[in-house]
C-alpha cells in the first residue's frame, strides 16, 4: 500500500512544490491538499480542500481519508504577509488543530513533517556564530512570528512526546533564496539599492528553494524523527551577498534603524520586518551537519544559491517575469480528477 | 594539517609586503585546491563552489567573520608600531604550535589593551598562522569598529565559538581570562593578575581536546596607564569602564588612542595538556578551578620574574 499524504498550504509556493513532487512519486496513492485559498500550482491529482485558516475541520479530513503523512508547510513565517492576529491564528491554532487531528485516538497519521525556521533562534548579540539543534536562542522573543513560531515547536516537542509511534521531523529552515519565492530578502535584493545597517556586515546564511523542497521530500521519504537545522553550507557577510546579486548598498543608520527604514517600506522600496533588521545586525548561521548526517546532501551551497539568485535575476531582467501563471477552476479540476470520461493511465 | 594555511598566510604577508596592492582571490582558490590541509578561508570542500561556481565569492571572509586580506592590511599598518613603538620581543616563541589547536592564555592590560593585536601581530607574522582572538560581545553592538575588529580575527567569546575553532579547525585561539577585570584596573594594581573569570578557557580546552599555552606579556600596562575611572561616565556610556588615562593627561585629545612607548615583552610559557578525555559533557568543577588557577599562577610568577629582570620601564 501506498503512502496517503496530506499537506497544508496547499496555496503557498512551498505546499504547490511539495504537491507536486508527491504527485510524481508513484509509490503515493494519495495527496490531499488544504488551504484558505485556491491552489496557485497545476496539479495533476492532488484532491484541494478549502479550509478555514486555523485548520478546524482538519480531524474530519484525516478520518475521512485516513491520511498517515502530514506535510505542515502551512507556517507563517513572513510576518509582512499577516497581521499578528492571523500570524497567530495560522501558526500556534492551525498547528494546534493539526496535531489534535494527528494524534486522535485510531488516528491513522505515522509521520509529521514540519517546516519551521531558524527565526526560533532569533539573532543577538550574545548569539554563538552557529547554532546547534540543541541550543536556544539567548535573548527573549520580541516579535510576534518569532514567539508563535517558538510556540509551535512546544507543541511539536509535546505531540512527540505523546505520540512515540509517529514520526515527527521538524525542520528549521535558514532564511530561503529564490528567484520564485517573495521573502522580504527575495524583496528587498530585487531592488537597486539593498538595505544595511551602517557599520554592520553580519554573516548572513542562505538556502535555495529547490533544496527546501528536497529537504521536505527527504523527511518525507525517510524515517528521521527529530528537530534539524536546513541551512546551505558556509555564510556571506552580507555585503557579499550584495555584490553578487550586484546591487548598491543604502545604509540605514544604526541607531532608530527601524524608524529610518519606515519610509522605505511606506514607498514600500523595501518591507524589512523587526526580525530581518535584527539578522541584518547580528546575523544568523545554523549548523547544517546533523542533516547532512541523515544522508541529506544539498544542492547549493550559500555563496551558489545567492549566484542562482543573481543569475536569475539577470534572466528575468531581460526577458521579464517567466514564472507561469495558473488559475484554479474547480470544475476542470474535478473533471480531469472524476470524470468518468477521463482515461487515467494509473487505473490501467 | 596546515599545509594550506601557511601557503596562504605566506601569500597573504607578500601582499602585505607590498607585493601586490589590489585584492587577489587567486591565493584563496589554491587554498581551497589543495584539498589535504584545512584552509585559512574554511570553505567547504564538500560543497560544489570551488568547482562548478567558480568566483563567486567576491571577498574572502571566513565563517568567523575573518578576513585575510584585511588582516594583512591592518598588519602593514601596525607592523611599524610593534617594531619601532612597542619593540616586541619575543621568548619561547618555539613552543607555540606550528600544527593543531591551542588556547593562548594570556594577561590582560592597558585601557584599549594593545596586547591583543601584539601577540596576534607576531604569530601570524612568524608562524604564519592566524590567531583567532577571542572578546566581549560588546564589540558586536559597535558599529564600524565591530565590523573591522571581526575581519581581522575577533570573535566573540562563546564557548561554542572557541570550541569549534579548536576542535573542529584547530585554530589558534587567543583568550584573556580575566576580561576587563584586567584592562580596566588602575595603573597601581599594574602586573597583579585578575581572577580568571571562572575557569571557563580551561573547561572548553579540555572539551576540545586542545592545549593551554600561557602567555605572560610585560610592557602592556604602561602603555595606557588607568589614573582613575568614572563608574557613572561608564554607566551613561555604556562601556565596561570609563577610564582616564595617563596619556589623555600627557596627550590631551591624541591621549585617548596613543599609546606610551613602553617596552613590550611577551614570554610564551610551556603548553599545559590536561589529562582528560574530549567532548564530555562536563568536567569536574573543582579540577577546571584548580588548573585555572595553577594556569594563573604560571603566568603570574613569570611575570614576576620578567619585572625582576627589567631595567627601564621604556628600554626593557
Amino acid at each position: 500500500m501506498g503512502m496517503r499524504a496530506l499537506v497544508t498550504g496547499l496555496s503557498t509556493y512551498w505546499g504547490g512544490r511539495l504537491a507536486q513532487a508527491l504527485e510524481r512519486r508513484a509509490d503515493v496513492d494519495v495527496v490531499v491538499g488544504v488551504d484558505t485559498r485556491d491552489p496557485r500550482t497545476a496539479l495533476e491529482r492532488t484532491e484541494f480542500v478549502r479550509t478555514d485558516s486555523s485548520h478546524s475541520i482538519l480531524s474530519r479530513i484525516v478520518q475521512a481519508t485516513q491520511v498517515d503523512t502530514i506535510v505542515h508547510t502551512h507556517l507563517v513565517v513572513d510576518s509582512t504577509r499577516a497581521t499578528s492576529r492571523t500570524l497567530h491564528e495560522i501558526n500556534v491554532i492551525g498547528t494546534m488543530n493539526l496535531l489534535a487531528a494527528a494524534g486522535a485516538p485510531g488516528s491513522p497519521v505515522r509521520k509529521v513533517v514540519l517546516k519551521s525556521s531558524g527565526l526560533v533562534y532569533g539573532a543577538n548579540k550574545t548569539d554563538p556564530y552557529t547554532f546547534r539543534e540543541d541550543m536556544t536562542r539567548t535573548g527573549p522573543a520580541h516579535t510576534p512570528v518569532e514567539r508563535s513560531l517558538l510556540e509551535v515547536e512546544a507543541f511539536v516537542r509535546d505531540f512527540a512526546d505523546d505520540n512515540p509511534h509517529v514520526d515527527v521531523s521538524l525542520l528549521r529552515f535558514a532564511n530561503v533564496l529564490g528567484v520564485d519565492i517573495d521573502t522580504p530578502f527575495t524583496a528587498a535584493l530585487r531592488r537597486p539599492l539593498v538595505p544595511e545597517i551602517f557599520g554592520f556586515d553580519p554573516r548572513v546564511q542562505f538556502i535555495h528553494e529547490d533544496d527546501v523542497v528536497s529537504a521536505l521530500m527527504y523527511a518525507i521519504n525517510n524515517d528521521i524523527p527529530g528537530v534539524y537545522n536546513v541551512g546551505a553550507d558556509g555564510v556571506l557577510p552580507w555585503s557579499e551577498v550584495c555584490a553578487i546579486v550586484g546591487k548598491r548598498r543604502l545604509a540605514l543608520p544604526f541607531a532608530f534603524t527601524n524608524l529610518a527604514a519606515e519610509p522605505a517600506r511606506l514607498l514600500r522600496l523595501w518591507d524589512l520586518p523587526p526580525e530581518a533588521m535584527q539578522l541584518l545586525r547580528f546575523g544568523r548561521c545554523i549548523d547544517n551537519t546533523r542533516y547532512k548526517r541523515t544522508g541529506f546532501r544539498y544542492e547549493y551551497t550559500t555563496a551558489s544559491t545567492v549566484e542562482a539568485f543573481a543569475q536569475s535575476l539577470r534572466l528575468a531582467g531581460t526577458v521579464g517575469d517567466s514564472r507561469p501563471s495558473y488559475r484554479y477552476e474547480r470544475e476542470v479540476e474535478d473533471f480531469f480528477r472524476h470524470s468518468p470520461a477521463v482515461i487515467r493511465p494509473t487505473d490501467a | 594539517m596546515a599545509d594550506g594555511n601557511e601557503r596562504a598566510a605566506e601569500r597573504a604577508l607578500e601582499l602585505a609586503a607590498g607585493a601586490q596592492p589590489d585584492l587577489d582571490l587567486t591565493g584563496i582558490e589554491s587554498a581551497v585546491d589543495t584539498g589535504t590541509g584545512r584552509e585559512l578561508v574554511p570553505l567547504d570542500r564538500s560543497i560544489p563552489d570551488a568547482e562548478s561556481a567558480p568566483g563567486v565569492r567576491r571577498s574572502d571572509v571566513d565563517r568567523w567573520g575573518r578576513s585575510e586580506h584585511f588582516r594583512a592590511l591592518t598588519r602593514r599598518a601596525f607592523d611599524p608600531i610593534y617594531k619601532h613603538w612597542f619593540r616586541v620581543e619575543w621568548e619561547g616563541f618555539e613552543q607555540l604550535p606550528e600544527h593543531g589547536g591551542a588556547l593562548l592564555v594570556a594577561n590582560h592590560a592597558g585601557a584599549i589593551p594593545p596586547d591583543a593585536p601584539s601577540i596576534m601581530h607576531g604569530i601570524e607574522k612568524d608562524l604564519g598562522r592566524p590567531v583567532y582572538g577571542l572578546a566581549e560581545n560588546l564589540f558586536r553592538t559597535m558599529p564600524v569598529l565591530g565590523t573591522l575588529w571581526s575581519r581581522s580575527g575577533g570573535v566573540a567569546a562563546h564557548p561554542d565559538n572557541a570550541y569549534r575553532l579548536l576542535h573542529d579547525e584547530d585554530q589558534l585561539v587567543l583568550v584573556f581570562p580575566e576580561g576587563t577585570k584586567g584592562t580596566g584596573k588602575v595603573y597601581a594594581d599594574r602586573y597583579r593578575l585578575r581572577r580568571f573569570g571562572r575557569g571557563g578557557f580551561v573547561e572548553i580546552a579540555m572539551r576540545a581536546g586542545a592545549p593551554v599555552i600561557p602567555i605572560a606579556v610585560m610592557g602592556a600596562e604602561e602603555t595606557m596607564p588607568i589614573l582613575f575611572k568614572s563608574a557613572r561616565l561608564a554607566k551613561l556610556t555604556n562601556l565596561p569602564y570609563f577610564p582616564i588615562t595617563a596619556n589623555m593627561l600627557a596627550l590631551g585629545p591624541a591621549g585617548v588612542v596613543a599609546y606610551l612607548p613602553a617596552k613590550f615583552r611577551i614570554r610564551v610559557l610551556p603548553p599545559v595538556s590536561f589529562d582528560v578525555p574530549p567532548n564530555q559533557e562536563r568536567y569536574s568543577r573543582s579540577r577546571v578551578m584548580e588548573e585555572s588557577e595553577h594556569i594563573r599562577r604560571m603566568v603570574q610568577d613569570a611575570l614576576y620574574d620578567m619585572l625582576r629582570k627589567r631595567r627601564s620601564v621604556w628600554f626593557g
